[in-house]
């Protein structure tokens, strides 16, 4: 019959993606092949855990071998789906009301929402002996006192990434975004993501970051839609590229996206403005859900390991506030990206990043939605 | 009289490079050896190679491939027949307004909706929950395209095959169907085509591991667009076209032509 | 007539469709529009506690002024798209017929690739440093480069490539059934090709423009990609805003307020598609 040839392909096309799905399609998530190669922690003796951990993270956030070392080492099955943002990820607890995962990686700001709608579980330090190798400043980073309920990941702080062949002057301060030399104009950026928008305005004028003062709030919109007319536009994840193309001179930044460009160009640097800037904390999170919280916490102990740690900095260009893991740190690493220098003592200098709540969100989103739509 | 062919012919061609300027684009950097799309560092296969070990892209491609391919069969068949069977009722205008909603809701909303209802319902998550939560806008898309050629198809031959004792089944197979068999076809394609590259539903409504290809993409999107991942685009595009033109080599009749031209005097 | 009781019952077709309807779209839904009348959760989410005032404040200027730069972007970007799509979707439904499936696939093809993918090679393109400019400028048509990105053209350009397949297949789907008798028997009644067009070809695919231009005109309100990526952030579309309720600024109530009044302009529009689409019924019986 005439039609026998495409109702032969869509037949044969059917089967094919019956038996895709059937021979999972959907299973096999967790990371590419085992490196059985190199050996895995020293130190910790192995702990047959067994089980299940479903763990949501960045993309390309952890060392290849974190987690097959893990694996091999408790025997436990890891799962890991990846987020974007934090919103994402964020809106998807909301919606499955606080399950669906055992550890979660979000940024600080986010574990205060997750605790007190009563999601993230309490930290158990009896079962993380590596929490020693913390900096003690890491406990003091406010957004989560004494990390009872998350521990720090990484962290680093927001400055100015500019190439020194394409300015005139090392830049100085926020007020460049306002009021820069001729040379910058047009050829700027600023982080389009909401609580880092409205910063830059925040410190040149000396408020806090985490202000939800509707008349100071006001105040850094207005400086803001200023700025913008300097501004080349908005940008959260091409900036670096836009300065080794020579597209921005100059654009806000966090430090550890700064190295990805000074990785591909010598002439990027990294500053951070004489206002002061914030410091950003990427935590871990067990969720209260989770039915193998032995196993979140062996992942944690598992992740603060030093060598861990280290090559958690080496894959991702952030600090990690890991004590011995950043004294091993590769010197060499360390002149190429001089951010990764920068001693905790003055990282806690800056302001943290905390939550400010519902009516601070919606204040935030307002201003932010202002300056961008204006 | 002729329609103006010469000015058609170079509009079309013009539309095709507007089309596949981007794509070519994509192409050329996926040879690029380096990282950056702003800088060019010589031609290389690296990228190529990578990817051939890259499991997690390639299983991401395979998901997008299954959760695609039972959407678009789901969503074409539930959609054609409502197309078809909506044309018959009697139905108020808000009805038929309301009906396409799906379609036009934005993906955020649809989203979050459909993840709140499943958790309520104690679903869990996987490449099956995509496929639900594709299906309930492709339906109506579906349904809308075939629903413009259904507004022509004269039904009297319908009639006149009923009447000469075909079942009904068998009218609709052979008569019905092979009339409105453009706006099926092209229903199908956008069916496919916008589960293909859906990014935000798919997002909310995956279990950990039922990752698919555009969240794969939007999850690299620090390193902005690798190289590697315009080498699984330009490799998806190869591939397509092959398939594409050798299912077209299998369905072609014999001469026959079997896209319907209108009403049958 | 009697006839038609002997065709398959008209329940059996629309009974699956219908019922995958209401259990995948109006239970969530309906989820979706409970939210919009309690109060938002001081740290997301919603609280048990009914509430009016959502709604009162969608008509903040703010809100509005987003909503009637959407609404312009997204028309601007449909009228393109219709002026675009319709002649190549003539070309191809009036192609001979082994050319009219490849046509459609070929249009089709780019949209397999991923959208990030798409809009990440358009901004290599019309980038200050990008390939466009390079080129103008190579030729020495120019000297300083075009601004053709970060803005709201880049957005228009954006949107049309992105929902243009969109268009054109509705509309094929319209032109195609024109057979070639019936445009010569109208060429022979009318004096000139551009009549016979617009009296008999226009009319009649009717149905395929405004299916088209919903397709398009839609998803580009709601699209929040491309403003933030080829807009530089410069401008804020209704798609962004709503975005941004639920993920950013946790406050699902008022998303859900957001979004539903967005559904309501979309039904006065999809009234309209009906209206029209019942009333070339009504002139071919």
């Amino acid at each position: 019959m005439r039609r026998q040839g495409f109702h032969g392909f869509v037949a044969a096309a059917t089967t094919a993606a019956l038996m895709l799905a059937a021979c999972g399609g959907s299973g096999g998530g967790s990371e590419g092949s085992e490196d059985s190669t190199q050996t895995t922690s020293g130190g910790s003796e192995d702990q047959e855990l067994g089980g299940k951990l479903v763990i949501s993270n960045w993309d390309a956030y952890m060392p290849k071998n974190l987690i097959p070392s893990f694996e091999k080492k408790t025997g436990v099955d890891v799962e890991v789906a990846v987020h974007t943002t934090n919103e994402d990820i964020m809106g998807k607890i909301q919606a499955q009301s606080g399950s669906g995962f055992d550890l979660v990686f979000v940024s600080g700001q986010f574990v205060e929402p997750l605790v007190q709608q009563g999601w993230a579980a309490e930290v158990d330090p009896s079962q993380i002996a590596n929490l020693e190798n913390l900096y003690p400043e890491a406990s003091e980073l406010g957004y989560d006192p004494g990390n009872s309920h998350s521990v720090p990941y990484t962290w680093g702080t927001t400055g100015l990434c500019y190439r020194t062949d394409l300015v005139n002057a090392e830049p100085t301060s926020w007020d460049v975004f306002h009021d820069p030399p001729a040379e910058l104009d047009g050829k700027m950026t600023m982080l389009g993501t909401d609580r880092w928008l409205l910063q830059p305005a925040l410190l040149a004028e000396g408020a806090s970051i985490n202000s939800t003062d509707p008349q100071i709030i006001e105040e850094a919109a207005s400086w803001t839609v200023e700025a913008k007319q300097n501004l080349l536009g908005f940008d959260d994840t091409t900036f670096y590229s836009k300065l080794v193309s020579g597209e921005a001179s100059l654009v806000q930044a966090w430090d550890g996206w700064c190295n990805y460009g000074i990785a591909e160009d010598k002439n990027i640097e990294f500053v951070i403005p004489q206002e002061g800037s914030d410091v950003w904390t990427d935590t871990m999170v067990i969720l209260e859900s989770s039915q193998n919280k032995a196993a979140a916490h062996a992942f944690i102990d598992h992740v603060l390991e030093p060598k861990n740690g280290k090559a958690v900095a080496e894959l991702v260009l952030y600090k990690v506030p890991n004590q011995p893991a950043m004294e091993k740190l590769d010197g060499k690493l360390v002149e190429q990206y001089p951010n990764l220098g920068i001693e905790p003592a003055e990282l806690l200098q800056q302001e943290p990043v905390k939550e400010i709540g519902g009516d601070g969100l919606q204040l935030w989103s307002d201003a932010v939605a202002q300056v961008k739509g204006g | 009289m002729k329609v103006p062919h010469g000015y058609l012919r170079v509009h079309m061609g013009l539309l095709l490079l507007f089309l596949y300027a981007p794509i070519a684009v994509l192409l050329v950097l996926s040879f690029n050896a380096s990282r950056l799309p702003s800088v060019w560092g010589g031609f290389s296969l690296i990228w190529y190679r990578s990817l051939a070990n890259n499991e997690l892209i390639l299983q991401a491609v395979q998901n997008t491939l299954v959760v695609a391919v039972v959407v678009t069969l789901l969503s074409t068949v539930l959609g054609t027949l409502l197309a078809v069977g909506l044309q018959r009722t009697v139905r108020s205008r808000t009805l038929d307004a309301v009906l396409f909603l799906p379609a036009v809701i934005p993906d955020i909303v649809l989203a979050i909706g459909l993840l709140s209802f499943f958790n309520l319902l104690r679903f869990s998550l996987g490449l099956h929950t995509i496929i639900l939560a594709h299906t309930v806008f492709d339906m109506i898309f579906v349904a809308a395209i075939v629903r413009t050629r259904l507004g022509y198809f004269d039904r009297r031959i319908e009639e006149a095959s009923l009447d000469l004792y075909a079942g009904p089944v068998e009218t609709f197979l052979r008569v019905t169907l092979p009339a409105i068999f453009p706006g099926v076809i092209a229903g199908a394609l956008v069916a496919f085509t916008l589960s293909v590259d859906e990014f935000v539903i798919a997002f909310f409504n995956s279990g950990p591991s039922s990752i698919t290809f555009p969240i794969r993409v939007y999850s690299l999107i620090r390193f902005g667009i690798t190289p590697e991942i315009n080498a699984v685009a330009a490799i998806v595009l190869v591939f397509s076209l092959l398939v594409v033109f050798a299912a077209l080599r299998l369905a072609r009749p014999q001469g026959e032509d079997r896209v319907g031209h209108g009403p049958v005097a | 007539m009697s006839s038609f009781k002997r065709f398959i019952p008209r329940a059996v077709l629309v009974g699956p469709g219908m019922g995958y309807w209401i259990v995948f779209f109006l239970a969530p839904i309906g989820l979706l529009l409970a939210y919009s009348f309690l109060e938002r959760g001081p740290f997301g989410g919603v609280i048990a506690e009914f509430t009016w005032g959502n709604y009162p404040r969608l008509f903040d200027p703010l809100y509005l002024k987003v909503l009637l730069t959407s609404v312009r972007i997204a028309l601007v970007a449909t009228s393109i798209a219709l002026l675009l799509g319709y002649p190549a979707a003539y070309f191809i439904a009036n192609a001979s017929k082994r050319w009219r499936v490849p046509l459609l696939f070929l249009v089709i093809l780019p949209f397999w690739t991923s959208f990030l993918i798409r809009t990440y090679a358009w901004m290599v393109l019309l980038s200050p440093v990008g390939l466009i400019n390079k080129a103008l400028i190579g030729i020495g048509l120019i000297d300083d480069p075009l601004p053709l990105l970060y803005n709201e053209l880049a957005i228009v350009i954006g949107l049309v490539y992105a929902y243009i397949p969109l268009m054109i297949l509705p509309l094929f789907a319209s032109l195609e059934r024109l057979g070639g008798e019936l445009r010569e028997a109208s060429a022979d009644l009318f004096a000139s090709p551009f009549e016979s067009f617009r009296t008999i070809t226009l009319p009649l695919t009717l149905p395929g423009i405004v299916a088209g231009c919903i397709f398009v005109f839609v998803p580009s309100l709601g699209n929040f990609i491309i403003p933030d990526l080829l807009g530089g952030g410069r401008k804020v579309m209704i798609g962004n805003l709503i975005q941004q309720q639920f993920l950013q600024a946790r406050d699902w109530p008022f998303g859900a307020v957001l979004a539903i009044a967005v559904v309501v302009l979309m039904l006065l529009l999809l009234g309209v598609q009906a209206q029209v689409l019942r009333r070339e019924q009504a002139t071919e019986s």
